[in-house]
């Protein structure tokens, strides 16, 4: 067994488990730590596809921002009332049940019927070379520098922004 | 195309720009005085960046891959952003103590929005013109609402941020269907196949999609509903700067859209679109201001129908008429900035003063107000020798050279109907008597903001050809 396919099961087993872990619990922030975690293991799996770019937008973007916006929700909301939700309506489950049910099939169908990863054409095979730091760096860093540093400010103008609309005192 | 470390030396305006954003910050971080100080530096930074700009015109390149160009229109561009926010900073050095943002950030975002304004108009790539127009966006929806205790502060920012941003999201969405299909973000790559790709329902719907959202940010209608509230509600400064500079920002996006259209193939694709658009902006900016007794709220509703006046000229999509645009971009800024500013002199301090029988008998007050008062507005109105007729001289002329003549009819119509609101202001300054007795104040950089754009207004309108030569040596 070579390296990949030992990290390649250790991740996708984290990536299963701690999304299992993520549906059942009752608590809905340890819910969204566990999705956190799912997450980190993704990226992983991500890098071993040598999809460089993905892996780290999917750790700063998702794990990153998305789930800190999640986790400020559940703590500002109530989430007592979610329980009722699902005593009282058996039908969402069975709903779920099917929906989950119905990508399983999908995907399953995809990966051993419809084997993407064969015949790719050339664009597509430069499509997924595109995705490594080295190339996006580059573009970033020579012809796209002028949006590039425009983004750095854009950001800095938005903290100003904030920070004037959001002060606790007026001086 | 130049050498690589000389594109970098191209970009000084913008980089001086961009230095001084964080000097600014630095002032006010390590000066008890930033207030006093960045108004300033901030109109030294304005001064030289436009005047540096008109000076290399004729460095006209594409650098870094074609993304962006410097020289040429896009630095006749940066000539009229940063003389605008150079009048609106002298402008708010009084006004803004007044007002109760007495912030050094108000002075910061100002110059960010000027960054986004010169990223927007020299933009070549989908990419570069999206990073700009949120700059510029950003800072306004800031600036809109800087004072949280105005109750109208808070309307006008969140009106103008969820409305802007539905806008933003159409611009997104039409950029990524316009990536999808041509799989270039560069505008030349897009349109050098225009002909081929607009068989493709998908591309013509992307590119209506951006147009729709360039549309909301010149406010014109049907999406000019956000208008009269956002700059009634702002700051008058504010008001002043979004209705002139922010305009011309999305107007040099839609020039360069439709301009590299017309060099690579037919230039009136949309030019229905744009018919349309300025029929409706026309007629119904200039009649609902009839109606208005704000004057805030009236220049808004003119603003509205100025913005029709220039998309006949994007519906005419010719040399002549974009050169018209541009001329009459720089006239509206300056003639805008103008109105503004006197009424940012004459209101109240919460703001009272807004309406027409404040105007009444002024020339017996202030003669100096009263007088340019009246010059702006004959300006607006587009009454020779003053900047605004040769603007829409120019607009209407390209609109008959491609063969609209029945748009420019509807033009010249709608500039009589608008004659009726702008010459009541001056009805009301000299012939009628004074309704309420208040003193104006005094405002040095108001006074002089006011000189220097009748000065530019007269020269514009005396001396037509000098910009317009200008301009057209640049519109390919």
């Amino acid at each position: 067994m070579n390296i990949e396919i030992i990290l390649f099961l250790i991740l996708g087993l984290v990536a299963a488990i701690s999304s299992v872990m993520m549906i059942t619990r009752k608590n809905a922030v340890i819910s969204a730590v566990f999705l956190v975690l799912n997450f980190f293991a993704l990226a992983g799996l991500y890098l071993l596809l040598n999809a460089q770019f993905i892996a780290v937008v999917q750790v700063i973007v998702y794990a990153g921002a998305i789930m800190v916006l999640f986790l400020f929700v559940l703590m500002l909301l109530n989430t007592e009332a979610e329980h009722k939700l699902f005593i009282d309506k058996k039908g969402i489950k069975f709903f779920a049940i099917f929906i989950a049910a119905f990508v399983f099939i999908e995907i399953a169908f995809l990966i051993f019927k419809g084997s993407p990863s064969k015949n790719l054409s050339p664009e597509q095979v430069a499509s997924i070379n595109s995705g490594t730091i080295e190339t996006i760096g580059q573009q970033l860093y020579t012809n796209y520098i002028i949006p590039f540093e425009v983004s750095g400010f854009l950001l800095l103008a938005a903290t100003i922004g904030a920070l004037v609309l959001a002060k606790k005192k007026f001086e | 195309m130049p050498a690589n470390n000389y594109e970098y030396f191209l970009l000084l305006p913008h980089i001086v720009l961009s230095v001084g954003i964080v000097l600014s910050i630095l002032i006010e971080i390590f000066t008890k005085k930033g207030k006093e100080i960045l108004p300033w530096v901030s109109s030294i930074i304005f001064l030289f960046v436009g005047v540096y700009s008109l000076l290399t015109l004729d460095k006209n390149f594409l650098i870094f891959g074609g993304t962006v160009e410097v020289g040429g229109k896009a630095a006749i561009f940066n000539f009229i952003f940063n003389i605008a926010a150079l009048l609106t900073v002298l402008t708010s050095i009084d006004y803004i103590k007044k007002y109760e943002i007495f912030y050094s950030e108000y002075y910061i975002l100002i110059q960010s929005s000027v960054l986004g304004m010169m990223v927007m108009s020299m933009a070549h790539d989908i990419i570069v013109i999206f990073m700009g127009l949120e700059l510029m966006s950003i800072c306004f929806y800031v600036l809109a609402g800087l004072n949280r205790k105005r109750l109208s502060n808070n309307e006008a920012a969140l009106k103008y941020f969820l409305l802007g941003s539905f806008a933003t999201g159409f611009i997104v969405y039409g950029i990524a269907l316009i990536y999808g299909i041509t799989g270039a973000t560069s505008i030349q790559n897009i349109f050098e196949n225009f002909i081929q790709y607009s068989n493709n329902i998908l591309f013509i719907v992307g590119m209506l999609l951006l147009l729709i959202g360039f549309s909301f940010k010149i406010a014109a209608v049907p999406f000019h509903m956000w208008v009269p509230d956002v700059y009634q509600g702002a700051a008058t400064s504010v008001t002043g700067l979004m209705s002139t500079a922010g305009k011309a920002a999305a107007f040099s996006v839609l020039i360069i859209v439709l301009g590299s259209n017309l060099t690579y193939s037919s230039p009136i694709a949309f030019r229905n679109y744009f018919s349309i658009i300025a029929l409706l902006s026309t007629l119904i900016g200039s009649i609902i201001a009839i109606s208005q007794n704000n004057l805030k709220r009236m220049l808004a509703y003119s603003s509205i129908a100025h913005a029709g006046y220039m998309a006949i000229g994007l519906a005419a999509g010719n040399k002549y008429s974009f050169a018209g645009i541009v001329f009459y971009l720089a006239a509206y800024v300056f003639m805008n900035i103008g109105a503004f500013t006197i009424i940012s002199i004459i209101e109240g301090k919460d703001e009272t003063r807004l309406t027409l029988d404040s105007y009444a008998g002024l020339y017996k007050k202030n003669p100096f107000l009263a007088a340019m008062m009246s010059l702006f507005m004959f300006a607006l109105a587009g009454i020779p020798p003053m900047a605004g007729f040769f603007g829409k001289y120019y607009v209407f002329f390209g609109a008959i050279q491609a063969d609209l003549t029945w748009l420019a009819i509807i033009g010249v119509l709608s500039s009589v109907i608008s004659v009726y609101f702008y010459l009541r202001v001056i009805v009301y300054i000299y012939f009628m008597n004074e309704t309420e007795k208040f003193d104006i104040e005094k405002s040095l950089g108001g006074n002089l903001a006011i000189s220097l754009t009748g000065l530019l207004v007269l020269f514009f309108g005396i001396f037509p050809d000098t910009f317009m030569n200008l301009i057209t040596n640049f519109i390919k």
